[in-house]
């Protein structure tokens, strides 16, 4: 009886991880009806666990979106649209057997990369060593090394992203004449090529470097890292950080202070409704990146409010598990998948070179507006907005979907607010 | 010099309570692996699995994180009775005390309950919200010396100084607790004068299980929490077990607080990128010196 026990329990774990297993590991498909033909299959990796999911999850929506749209209008080539995603985990280990596996057992037609820095690098051996044109999610500078034509980027940071991205931060900056800078990033690809981008930024300006560190995805607590750059005095702090380290450095500025007078640039996850409903009034201040927020003039893009209205009705029609508000990264991965899709259309066919030429040939207009690519698939023209956090009072996530808590301080055409000192917003 | 007497002394304030956090997260495991010797791999998940009940009862009924974690003990009480149950019945039972076959088991749990999280809660990160997160107790020494105390390391430090003293006072003062550890000691002998050690072993398992209720409302007090975040702490948990002494519950906190110190001074003076890498080098260093760890036993004694 003991060992019929035994037994039953082995099977039920076995059950269980086999479940575990499945969950984590098999291939997600979008099912494409209406249109006739083999599906057209357009493969990628997404962060639906691990510390970018947050992210990771809305992108997948965004691009479901679009998945929805073609196939409405009749698909690409008059075939449906099918997509074939797995979960990378937030880990940029996993990347390069999902991408084979995509292109070698899927037998996928097009590829997006996954979202963000860590997670599209990864892709690029294998899309250069396919010849495929490999569309980029927020990934930051990727191809100065590559230097691969089929790569393009949506990431609207310009044509030397690492320096684009934090450029207005330090436009917006210079009215207080800074002298000093202290910057903190994360021991990540993404935060270490945008601290590289900042640090040229900051020696343009003539900022004198007084501290410079970078700190492990671990670290449960920053208050040492703020008394040690606060010990130099420094008159900015520019930091380039994930999630975690965000959370973790916006609570520790909130309990150990600085008298920087901007603090911020380019900080991940702030953008999240879950971390800034949660942050609530320690946000106050922050001086940070972002690409899409609910202010008025942002309505330079035609067309991205709806979509932002069809995700949240979405989200709370199926009570889906995701970010709540989805203004971050859903126009960016559904313009993703556009720009391709557009393509596609355009040359006809699924001739990776001739897709690539047109992309590199063409200008598109999609969600996120106009957007041209230049030779190394970067941007033309930078189009990152710095916003400051401002009037929060509490932790009430609806602010967050209204005009006024992230005031567009750059660039100008579409500001809607005046930068103030870090202080002065926190008294 | 004032500053880097300001430096020193916060660094050495943040370090201590650092090290009571990093207890808070460790002190289960140091009873389920530290004297039952049960690779409890799943320990970090399941500290989040308890970040997730505070999280519920903060931002659903606006209870305090530090108590729904009390509220939360007993369910994982009876949580870790029935893990162990489960464990015994799969292994234990037929002698198969491999310790591999027990790391698959509890990440195979690992893996159920992080799944679970992420169906029932999505993978967004999540905070609680409490009165004394994001503000800090500071003492003014003089004109340039300013220690900042962060209320939430406060009570986190607390909160595990009352958990090691009373495990502790548990373990040595009370007859069950001498049981407990005289069925790490010697499981025959335990059974010959009349004991069953499998009840013993349950009961410890449940109490060390049981401490993931406050260790996990700590862990969302300190840090935005999402369902895979445990994996990140399994090292860090286990090193500090391991560097405290096996079997040794006032051993773990002192090694977290070493830990906490050592990586709070390294990452104010000679940058957080090289704190990880200096406490896992006195991990190293101590086992070197004393295999059995700071406070643990050695082959002899047992």
């Amino acid at each position: 009886m003991t060992r019929i026990l035994a037994n039953r329990a082995r099977v039920w774990l076995l059950g269980g991880l086999m479940a575990a297993a499945f969950v984590l590991s098999a291939p997600f498909a979008t099912p494409a009806k209406a249109q006739s033909g083999d599906p057209i299959k357009v493969g990628f990796s997404m962060a639906l666990t691990g510390a970018l999911a947050g992210g990771g999850q809305q992108a997948l929506l965004g691009i479901q979106l679009w998945a929805e749209d073609v196939n409405k209008s009749g698909g690409l080539l008059g075939r449906p649209v099918e997509l074939v995603f797995y979960d990378d985990q937030t880990n940029p280990k996993n990347v390069p057997g999902i991408y084979s596996k995509l292109l070698d057992v899927d037998k996928v037609d097009l590829l997006l990369s996954g979202y963000g820095t860590n997670l599209a690098a990864p892709a690029m051996p294998i899309a250069i060593e396919r010849e495929m044109v490999l569309m980029g999610l927020f990934a930051m500078d990727i191809n100065t090394k590559w230097q691969y034509e089929k790569y393009f980027s949506i990431l609207p940071a310009g044509p030397k992203p690492a320096e684009g991205f934090s450029q207005y931060w330090f436009d917006a900056v210079k009215q207080y004449n800074p002298k000093t800078i202290a910057v903190i990033a994360a021991d990540a690809e993404f935060a270490q090529n945008l601290k590289k981008g900042a640090i040229v930024n900051a020696k343009k300006m003539g900022l004198d470097i007084v501290y410079e560190e970078n700190y492990n995805p671990k670290t449960p607590d920053f208050t040492p890292i703020i008394r040690a750059a606060n010990a130099k005095k420094p008159d900015l702090i520019y930091i380039a950080s994930y999630p975690n380290g965000s959370t973790g450095l916006v609570r520790a500025l909130a309990e150990v202070g600085t008298d920087a007078k901007a603090v911020g640039g380019g900080m991940v996850g702030l953008q999240f409704a879950g971390i800034m409903a949660g942050l609530g009034p320690m946000l106050n201040g922050i001086l940070n990146y972002d690409f899409f927020v609910p202010e008025p003039t942002m309505n330079l893009y035609p067309g991205a409010s709806e979509l932002i209205g069809r995700y949240q009705a979405k989200v709370k029609a199926e009570n889906l598990k995701v970010d709540a508000l989805g203004y971050y990264l859903v126009p960016w991965s559904y313009a993703n998948a556009d720009v391709l899709g557009q393509a596609v259309k355009a040359v006809g066919s699924l001739d990776q070179d001739k897709i690539a030429e047109y992309i590199h040939n063409n200008e598109f207009t999609s969600v996120v507006g106009k957007i041209k690519f230049g030779d190394n698939g970067e941007w033309v023209q930078s189009r990152t907005i710095i916003v400051q956090y401002q009037g929060i009072t509490n932790n009430d996530l609806d602010q967050f979907a209204r005009a006024g808590t992230r005031k567009i301080l750059a660039p100008a055409d579409i500001k809607t607010g005046d930068l103030q000192s870090f202080n002065d917003l926190r008294k | 010099m004032a500053t880097f007497i300001d430096l020193l002394l916060n660094a050495l304030v943040v370090g201590i309570l650092l090290g009571g956090f990093y207890a808070a997260l460790s002190i289960g495991l140091s009873i389920t692996f530290g004297l039952l010797d049960v690779v409890n791999i799943a320990h970090p998940t399941i500290l989040i699995l308890g970040a997730f009940v505070a999280f519920i009862l903060n931002s659903q009924l606006g209870l305090d994180p530090i108590l729904a974690g009390l509220i939360a003990t007993p369910v994982f009480y009876g949580f870790g009775w029935v893990i162990y149950q489960l464990y015994y019945n799969s292994f234990e039972k037929s002698g198969e005390t491999d310790s591999l076959r027990g790391l698959a088991f509890f990440f195979g749990l690992l893996f159920i309950i992080e799944v679970g999280l992420i169906i029932q809660f999505g993978v967004d990160h999540r905070l609680v919200e409490a009165p004394y997160i994001g503000d800090s107790a500071n003492i003014v020494i003089g004109e340039e010396i300013d220690v900042a105390i962060p209320y939430r390391l406060l009570v986190a430090f607390v909160a595990a100084l009352i958990a090691t003293f009373a495990i502790q006072l548990y373990l040595t003062r009370t007859f069950f607790g001498r049981a407990v550890r005289a069925v790490a000691q010697d499981m025959m002998a335990l059974r010959l004068m009349g004991v069953d050690p499998i009840k013993v072993k349950r009961i410890a398992f449940a109490l060390g299980m049981a401490t993931a209720g406050v260790g996990g409302a700590l862990m969302i007090i300190v840090l935005p929490i999402e369902p895979s975040v445990g994996r990140l702490y399994i090292g860090n948990v286990f090193a500090i077990v391991v560097l405290g002494g096996l079997g040794s519950v006032k051993g773990t906190l002192y090694a977290a607080v070493i830990i906490g110190i050592a990586e709070s001074i390294v990452a104010t003076f000679f940058g957080p990128s090289w704190a990880p890498a200096v406490s896992f080098g006195i991990l190293l260093l101590v086992l070197a010196v004393r295999p059995e760890g700071l406070f643990g036993k050695t082959a002899g004694a047992h």
